[in-house]
């Protein structure tokens, strides 16, 4: 909402300056969101040119002597038609910022020709588009004085954001009723006179929505004979310029003007070219309508609209009809002021994808009791600029009178907001505001204004007394505790979500935070891609659906990357993955990608180490290391080859706890995959479900069971064993665990041996195995006894022979 | 010194004559130790002297041959030999060691200036949104809220109605909301505009008194250089029977002082609209932004960081909580806005490319945790 200072003080009897009345409007909600103090325009003054004579060396430019009033002529190249000896324009001085075509003048030479100024057209004044030649004064203009002042251009505009719930600051009437409230000046008192109608209105209205009438309480219409159309005059064109409105005709000028001074959408038909009555009533399905933005709209049953015999001619309460519009050439109007239904509106505007000043209103919600008066000041602006003689007005339909009273007790401001403010001041305050108010003390009975259909309720009249006594004078005072000892700040689901974060961090990943949404072929390569978690209203096909998995996104992340020249990257996200609509389709994960030679002590190459490949082991190391910081003990977990089908089929694994509870997949990613992502590996990837692992079961006490530490010997042995290629070397290392429970402490697979000479499709895994006696040390006996066992133990469950 | 004496009273008897061999023989097998070029050398002369078959062992096998004087002379003397022979040895041995050493380290050098490789626990980085999540839980913390959480998916009920949108109010259209496909009914779900949904989803799970701050991902279709289709706020809530706008401003000048590490903040509360909450509130607060970076605490400037007020009646109500008994306060916070303002990061759109140059250069370090002790962002 934009306005003017000179235009604000037409509704307000103030002395406040600029600044002041800026700062209130912020203070009461009326937030100013730009000021433009028009100083810009101050430097341009009133100058005579004395002479002109034709440029040496160019055709269309003329050398000036122009006076600018201090009898120092300057000498000006001017290239306007209409430059001359005795027209009085507007100049600029060498230094002068051209706001119209934003330029820094400064002296200059022009074939040759110094110039020191310019004489200026009103495009370069933002007067208008008009640049065929400079500005033309009348004689009596006193040259030597400010532009700006002389032709209005120093007017400041001021632009305030509004709110959604305050539709009645959508006229400079109403901005003013409230800086009066805030105690900034006295409202000017509207006298709307009702013109006197000589003659019944010859065009009928008929309001035709039996089902809806809700759609149109209201609507008034006005006929006006004999009028003429043309300019408006000066100042409203330069209010309405201001305000960036192009002036039209004083017709359409007139019902802008009003929407903006008042708050009241108008709308003006010429009179001639209706025929037969109007009718409001819905759209009928295909209907086209042309609008006055020159686009033609279909229509529906869903649309309300003002039609005659010929079709529709306005839709209604957002955009006039292009046929039915006034022109220069109209005689006879007819003004319109009536009351629509926020919600069509709302509805109609968006649905087609129009905006205009008029809808916006409308959707917010106008004062139903003005309805009238608006017409009146409708009508009696056009009779002041366009002459003619009106008709009686027509009325048809019943104008609401929402009367809403509020039982107000007044303590309801200090329970709020913490202040106490006297029953007195609340009166006072919302009385300035327009409200009714009767009682005192406690109980106050507060009348809400036809202008307030956002005041519901006791909060709204607290924020309303708040806003206006100044929200700054609320004093802080600090929250109470409560008291509560040892609640729980964390669920245990963000907890583990940062323990994951910095566990993975630490091991050299960067987290990244991708997009949730995916393409439609990205989410169907990971099991995605239902119609349940797509878009309806996709920013891009890039983004139309739900990821089902976070590695698209994180590789996406790691191909744009490579394509910058960084391709060993190991990147990590923890965030929801969405399975379905509901909320408990919504899964926490962590997942993470390595790419390249991007392995745990970095990627790329190094004078100490080679640069290895990522695989499957970089990505199991990671996944494991996330289900440890989330305080899982991860000997306790069963590793199963294989994953989901974005994985490599033989390098891929599946963590679970369990036959059915899956912790975690990992594994280097399926060639295939990679290439429907158009992306180069070696790349491995892993997913951990944070939210499928077990609560951990609430300890009676946070002590540890004692430490057993023996004091006898520990032994390491070492074994290899050839074994068939197929034997996983978690059942070999369980066999080894298991041979003598009470001596076996640990296992470890030290070496990996693969060689034609072990045998068709052998190796040889080599395992470190540590005794831990607890009772004695252990004699050459007892260590070549366990030995054996482990031998037997190994050899029995994976048929695995001793290596000599 | 004995020797010399005996000299003098005797020179020249066999004893005497026995005692000049020795000293011969005493001075050629140090001077042998002395020239031993290494451990190897001096261990030979060693044996040949001292062990079992040495020179010296040998002679003091021939004491038990002589005279008692002879002997009560030469077996002093020759275990003082023995003695001395010892340790000269010994401290041969510890030089030769050194001078072992020291030749060896001569060859054993390293240029120091060669790279290492970063340790991983200090390449990686956390995102600033993840971090600055951590220092608003470590301030809410401390203040008794707790973190609560909700789906990403919502419902028209709990995006909207719950929350006092009714159908066609304009300020949906403020939302600019994403929309999932239809289901068989026609009823399509959509993608959170804002966090305020688990304002609902807490009340109807918990009575009061409720504090709690919700953090997360919030969309709307919306793209360009300060608008992202996906964000993160964070949304805060105390229900109870007492709390009022005076409390809320003191909870937000707290978190603010906190957040932006300032001793003093001034705070501008203005009269704002939301459908949820009433009265409403925008917070402007003061800062520098005359140099190339935006300061908090100093300045003439104000900066909108957030929006705010007391819980709307119909949102308690849709809690299932009476408004004339309960009463409550709300605000929400963009999360990457507040991140940019504290840590200087020029582009919103760049939170989300993961460009790793990026990365490395806003990210933190995973073990800097923030604390209230030990600074938020030390």
């Amino acid at each position: 909402m934009k306005f003017t200072l000179s235009w604000l003080k037409d509704h307000l009897e103030t002395d406040a300056g600029l600044k002041e009345i800026v700062d209130k409007l912020t203070l009461i909600g009326l937030e100013v969101e730009e000021v433009d103090d028009k100083q810009a325009f101050a430097p341009f003054t009133i100058a005579k040119v004395l002479s002109a004579e034709k440029h040496p060396d160019a055709d269309k430019l003329k050398v000036l002597s122009v006076d600018p009033g201090n009898g120092q002529p300057v000498q000006v190249v001017c290239g306007a038609p209409n430059a001359k000896a005795g027209l009085i324009g507007a100049f600029a001085a060498p230094g002068t910022y051209i706001p119209g075509i934003d330029l820094m003048l400064s002296v200059g030479k022009i074939r040759g020709v110094e110039s020191h100024g310019m004489m200026c057209s009103e495009r370069e004044l933002e007067m208008s588009d008009e640049h065929d030649g400079i500005i033309e004064l009348p004689e009596d203009a006193p040259v030597g004085t400010s532009f700006a002042t002389y032709a209005g251009l120093n007017d400041p505009v001021i632009e305030i954001g509004i709110t959604p719930n305050r539709s009645d600051a959508l006229g400079v009437a109403g901005i003013a009723r409230d800086l009066e409230a805030a105690g900034l000046g006295k409202v000017k008192n509207l006298s709307i006179t009702k013109p006197k109608g000589s003659y019944p209105c010859p065009v009928g209205i008929m309001l035709d929505l039996e089902d809806v009438p809700e759609w149109c309480p209201a609507f008034g219409l006005q006929y006006v004979k004999g009028i003429k159309n043309g300019p408006s005059p000066k100042w409203m064109q330069q209010r309405l310029l201001a305000i960036g409105l192009r002036p039209i005709s004083a017709l359409v000028d007139i019902t802008n003007y009003v929407t903006f001074d008042l708050g009241r959408p108008l709308h003006v038909f010429d009179a001639d070219k209706i025929t037969g009555g109007l009718v409001v009533r819905r759209g009928k399905q295909g209907e086209k309508f042309l609008a006055l933005d020159g686009k033609e709209y279909e229509l529906g049953p869903v649309n309300c609209v003002i039609a005659d015999d010929n079709g529709v001619e306005s839709l209604a309460g957002i955009m006039g009809g292009e046929v039915s519009g006034c022109a220069d050439d109209t005689v006879n109007v007819l003004v319109e002021s009536a009351l629509w239904d926020p919600l069509n509106i709302a509805r109609s505007g968006r649905d087609l994808g129009i905006n205009s000043d008029a809808r916006y209103r409308f959707e917010r919600g106008v004062d139903p009791q003005f309805m009238k008066s608006g017409l009146d000041q409708g009508t009696n602006l056009v009779l002041e600029l366009c002459g003619g003689e009106p008709s009686e007005p027509v009325i048809a339909g019943t104008i609401p009178n929402p009367k809403l009273e509020i039982e107000f007790p007044v303590s309801e401001v200090s329970r709020l907001t913490g202040i106490e403010v006297h029953s007195e001041e609340c009166s006072v305050i919302l009385q300035r505001l327009g409200f009714d108010v009767s009682g005192s003390g406690e109980k106050l009975q507060v009348g809400v204004p036809s202008w307030r259909p956002d005041v519901h309720g006791k909060p709204d009249l607290v924020e309303e007394i708040t806003r206006i006594y100044g929200v700054n004078r609320i004093e802080p005072q600090p929250l109470p505790s409560t008291g509560a000892v040892g609640t729980k700040v964390l669920t245990t689901g963000q907890i583990r979500t940062r323990a994951v974060r910095r566990a993975l961090a630490s091991r050299g990943m960067l987290e990244a935070v991708t997009w949730s949404f995916i393409s439609e072929t990205h989410a169907k390569l990971f099991g995605g891609g239902e119609v349940s978690t797509r878009l309806a209203n996709p920013i891009s096909v890039e983004m139309s659906d739900m990821r089902p998995s976070l590695l698209p996104g994180l590789i996406a992340a790691a191909k744009r990357n490579g394509d910058r020249g960084y391709s060993d990257v190991a990147l990590f996200e923890v965030a929801p993955i969405y399975l379905g609509d509901e909320p408990e389709h919504q899964h926490r994960v962590a997942g993470g990608i390595r790419r390249g030679t991007a392995q745990l002590t970095g990627g790329g190459r190094d004078w100490l180490q080679p640069a290895n490949p990522v695989d499957v082991y970089d990505a199991k190391a990671d996944a494991l290391s996330a289900l440890e910081a989330c305080g899982l003990d991860t000997s306790k977990v069963q590793i199963n080859a294989g994953g989901p089908d974005w994985y490599h089929p033989g390098r891929s694994g599946t963590i679970q706890l369990g036959p059915k509870l899956i912790l975690a997949r990992f594994g280097e990613l399926h060639p295939m995959t990679l290439e429907e992502l158009d992306v180069s590996g070696p790349m491995c990837g892993f997913e951990v479900m944070l939210d499928a692992l077990p609560e951990s079961r609430k300890k009676a006490t946070r002590t540890k069971p004692p430490i057993q530490i023996s004091d006898f010997q520990t032994v390491r042995r070492d074994f290899a064993f050839v074994v068939e290629k197929s034997v996983d070397a978690a059942s070999l290392i369980r066999a080894a665990l298991g041979a003598e429970k009470s001596l076996v402490n640990d296992v470890r697979v030290f070496d990996l041996f693969e060689d034609p000479v072990l045998g068709e499709d052998k190796k040889s895994i080599a395992i470190e195995v540590t005794l831990q006696p607890k009772d004695k040390t252990l004699t050459d006996e007892d260590i070549a006894e366990v030995s054996s066992k482990i031998v037997e133990k190994v050899t029995q469950s994976t048929g695995g022979v001793l290596r000599s | 010194m004995d020797l010399r004496l005996n000299q003098c009273r005797d020179p020249l008897t066999r004893i005497e004559r026995k005692m000049n061999d020795l000293e011969t023989f005493e001075k050629s097998i140090l001077n042998e130790i002395e020239t031993c070029a290494d451990e190897a050398a001096l261990e030979n002369v060693r044996v040949g002297s001292l062990g079992k078959k040495g020179s010296i062992s040998q002679k003091m096998k021939t004491l038990g041959s002589m005279s008692q004087e002879e002997r009560q002379i030469m077996g002093p003397a020759l275990n003082g030999l023995k003695s001395r022979v010892t340790d000269a040895v010994a401290n041969r041995k510890v030089v030769l060691k050194r001078e072992a050493i020291a030749e060896r380290l001569k060859s054993e050098t390293a240029d120091v200036t060669l790279p290492v490789r970063q340790s991983p626990a200090e390449a990686g980085r956390i995102h600033p949104i993840s971090q600055v999540m951590d220092e608003i839980t470590a301030i809410f913390a401390d203040m008794g809220f707790s973190v609560a959480e909700g789906p990403d998916i919502e419902t028209d009920y709990y995006n909207f109605v719950a929350l006092n949108f009714p159908d066609g109010h304009p300020a949906r259209e403020m939302h600019d909301t994403f929309f999932l496909q239809p289901d068989e009914n026609g009823v399509r779900k959509l993608l959170r505009t804002h966090t305020s949904p688990v304002q609902i989803r807490t009340m109807e799970a918990q009575k009061p008194p409720i504090r709690i701050v919700i953090p997360g991902k919030t969309y709307r279709c919306d793209s360009d250089a300060t608008h992202s289709p996906m964000f993160h706020q964070l949304e805060g809530l105390v229900v109870d029977k007492t709390s009022n706008i005076a409390n809320l401003k003191w909870v937000l000048e707290e978190f603010c002082k906190s957040f932006f590490e300032v001793d003093h903040v001034d705070m501008r509360f203005r009269p704002s609209f939301f459908p949820f909450t009433e009265p409403s509130l925008e917070v402007d607060i003061q800062c520098d932004r005359s140099g190339t970076e935006v300061k908090f605490g100093e300045g003439t400037d104000w900066m909108e960081v957030l929006g705010c007020g007391m819980v709307h009646p119909n949102v308690l109500r849709s809690g299932g909580l009476d408004p004339d008994e309960y009463q409550g306060f709300a605000w929400g916070i963009g999360i990457d806005r507040i991140a940019m303002l504290k840590y200087g990061m020029p582009d919103l759109r760049a939170f989300f490319d993961a460009d790793v140059r990026w990365m490395k250069h806003y990210g933190f370090r995973p073990l800097d945790m923030p604390t209230l002790f030990g600074g938020l962002s030390s």
